[in-house]
């Protein structure tokens, strides 16, 4: 195989991870909080939230760019700590995030709604307080919607393509490398990636459908 | 300052509106070692007030002391509450012996203490042999014993029920009634059962309080309440069905002529003017022919309908008012009653509760 793809695939991959990783690390607190608490628009927020998944991904890409771009205000903190988003590693991440979240968050909280209340009441009564109850009780009760949810949070950031060509580019991403050998090469040369993705593509899937069956 | 005699649980003007459930201005206490029966209908907020209890909400207004401390805003890790939700709600990603052992483990017991004491309890509460299965494996009965042991084995000041049987079939509620009793003779804890059947609160209750629409209507003995319902909402729900309007019409010291509106009833009673009368269906006896027996009160009648009414028969009989009686199937059948007989309706004065 050759080193270009391989690079693709390595930035691919990591990137989705980091994307997925940071999709669990903030979302389930806020899918928690949506799945048990009532408060002032929280009808309005959730519909806000999945906004990124009824736009065009060159759109999610501008609007990424334009939080993001160095000479915004986040950008400027945080190229102060060396992260740029501009044709980098992280405007890859970021891009992913802001289209693939959604889809764990809503995956995170129905998965937390469908624990039932009362087992997280007995739980505080027998003496856990909330943390101890939800790594406890609650987490493990919704864990196959929370890896399902992350499973398709990482699927989804591989199959990323509009928003990384407006956000990043390069380092090059390999749904962009499927685009840019089928330009130059013809559809022959394009098959091999092809059929890895869609390798990849099935396997995720068989995965989640073994999850879930389970 | 704790002493002996002062209730272990007291609440004070408690009020509190959740979603459509509402508990209104209740005061409550329950003493040391008692086991205490709340009882109302369906919608009267008698789980709500349990959840008050046990911290899982918060009042809107009113104190909660438990064993002499204000616990009203303690979250419900600290106030040392067992609780058994109605659907039991065992943790279903947990064997038997980790759900009982659960409060032992989130407390920092070593796992050779916890293995101990839960084998220590399950067998006395004989359900070691279901330790090591599976939570979705037990039946209605079995689950309901693994959950009073995960409640019990932190030693709770007070073990919360709600509706700790209508979960499960009628011969199994006999036999956890009898379960209950047995393990509070050996264990002897402080219990509030909420349920809306007066068995329970007559078999299991010390005391009882009739809940309706978020108020406690009437505290007392259960027999004292179901015999002598202080309204007409307690005597709706306490399972008396004969209830009907009436007017003292005469009297001879503690002994009314109650006016029923043409049938005329015998009661003791203190009361006079416009009154309410109930009289429970399972203390009306019935009769072929009008003999000579202690009891005061003889109506004619024609029975109108016979149906089940598990673990009686039940019967409609036109006596000039509408009755229910309440008989056993031998009853039924040594008298051969059928549809449109004439009978005769007996029941002793102190049978007719006046209010």
């Amino acid at each position: 195989m050759d080193l270009e793809v391989l690079n693709a695939l390595l930035t691919t991959f990591t990137a989705a991870a980091m994307a997925a990783l940071s999709a669990l690390i903030f979302g389930t607190p806020l899918a928690y909080v949506l799945a048990r608490k009532d408060f002032a628009f929280k009808n309005l927020l959730e519909s806000l939230m999945n906004v990124p998944l009824a736009i065009p991904h060159s759109v999610a890409g501008i609007l990424v760019l334009l939080a993001y771009h160095s000479r915004s205000s986040i950008g400027e903190i945080l190229s102060r700590i060396g992260i740029m988003v501009e044709d980098s590693f992280w405007g890859i991440v970021l891009a992913m995030l802001f289209v693939s979240a959604p889809i764990f968050i809503s995956s995170a909280r129905s998965g937390f709604s469908m624990v039932d209340e009362t087992f997280e009441h007995v739980a505080r009564t027998l003496g856990a307080g909330h943390f101890k109850t939800f790594f406890t009780v609650t987490l493990p009760l919704a864990f196959r919607s929370i890896i399902s949810g992350i499973i398709v949070t990482w699927a989804r950031a591989v199959s990323e393509v509009g928003a990384l060509l407006i956000v990043a580019p390069y380092p090059k991403s390999i749904a962009l490398l499927v685009i840019e050998r089928f330009e130059a090469f013809g559809l022959s040369a394009a098959i091999p990636i092809t059929a890895l993705l869609l390798l990849i593509g099935v396997v995720v899937v068989l995965t989640l459908n073994y999850i879930s069956m389970r | 300052m704790k002493t002996v005699s002062s209730p272990l649980l007291v609440l004070k003007s408690l009020s509190k509106s959740w979603r459509e459930f509402q508990i209104r201005d209740v005061n409550l206490e329950v003493r040391r070692g008692e086991y205490f029966v709340v009882m109302g209908p369906t919608g009267a907020g008698k789980t709500l007030l349990l959840q008050l209890i046990a911290g899982i909400h918060y009042p809107d207004s009113g104190k909660i002391i438990l064993d002499d401390v204000d616990v009203t805003y303690l979250p419900p890790e600290r106030r040392s509450i067992g609780y058994v939700p109605q659907n039991y709600a065992l943790f279903p990603h947990m064997s038997v012996k980790d759900n009982i052992g659960y409060g032992l483990k989130i407390r920092g017991y070593p796992k050779d203490e916890i293995e101990r004491r839960v084998r220590e309890l399950s067998s006395k509460l004989r359900i070691d042999h279901l330790l090591e299965r599976r939570v979705s494996s037990l039946s209605g009965g079995e689950q309901q014993r693994v959950a009073l042991a995960r409640a019990l084995i932190i030693e709770p000041k007070i073990l919360l029920l709600d509706e700790p049987l209508s979960a499960l079939d009628p011969e199994t509620r006999e036999e956890i009634r009898d379960y209950l009793k047995e393990i509070r003779r050996m264990l002897g804890f402080t219990a509030v059962h909420v349920t809306h059947d007066f068995i329970e609160a007559v078999d299991l209750g010390d005391r009882m309080a009739a809940m309706f629409n978020g108020e406690i209507l009437q505290v007392g003995e259960p027999m004292e309440i179901i015999m002598n319902p202080r309204n007409e909402l307690v005597a709706s729900f306490t399972g008396a069905k004969n209830l009907f309007k009436g007017e003292v019409v005469a009297r001879r010291g503690e002994l009314a002529e109650i006016d029923l509106g043409g049938v005329r009833v015998y009661a003791a009673t203190r009361r006079s003017g416009k009154v309410m009368v109930a009289i429970r269906p399972e203390n009306i006896i019935i009769l072929l022919e009008k003999a000579r027996i202690s009891a005061r009160n003889i109506l004619e009648g024609v029975i109108e309908e016979i149906s089940e009414k598990p673990p009686y028969i039940s019967l409609k009989i036109d006596a000039g008012l509408p009755f229910t009686v309440y008989l056993t199937r031998n009853a039924l059948e040594d008298l051969n009653l059928r549809v449109g007989k004439r009978v005769y309706l007996a029941f002793k004065v102190s049978a007719v509760s006046v209010f």
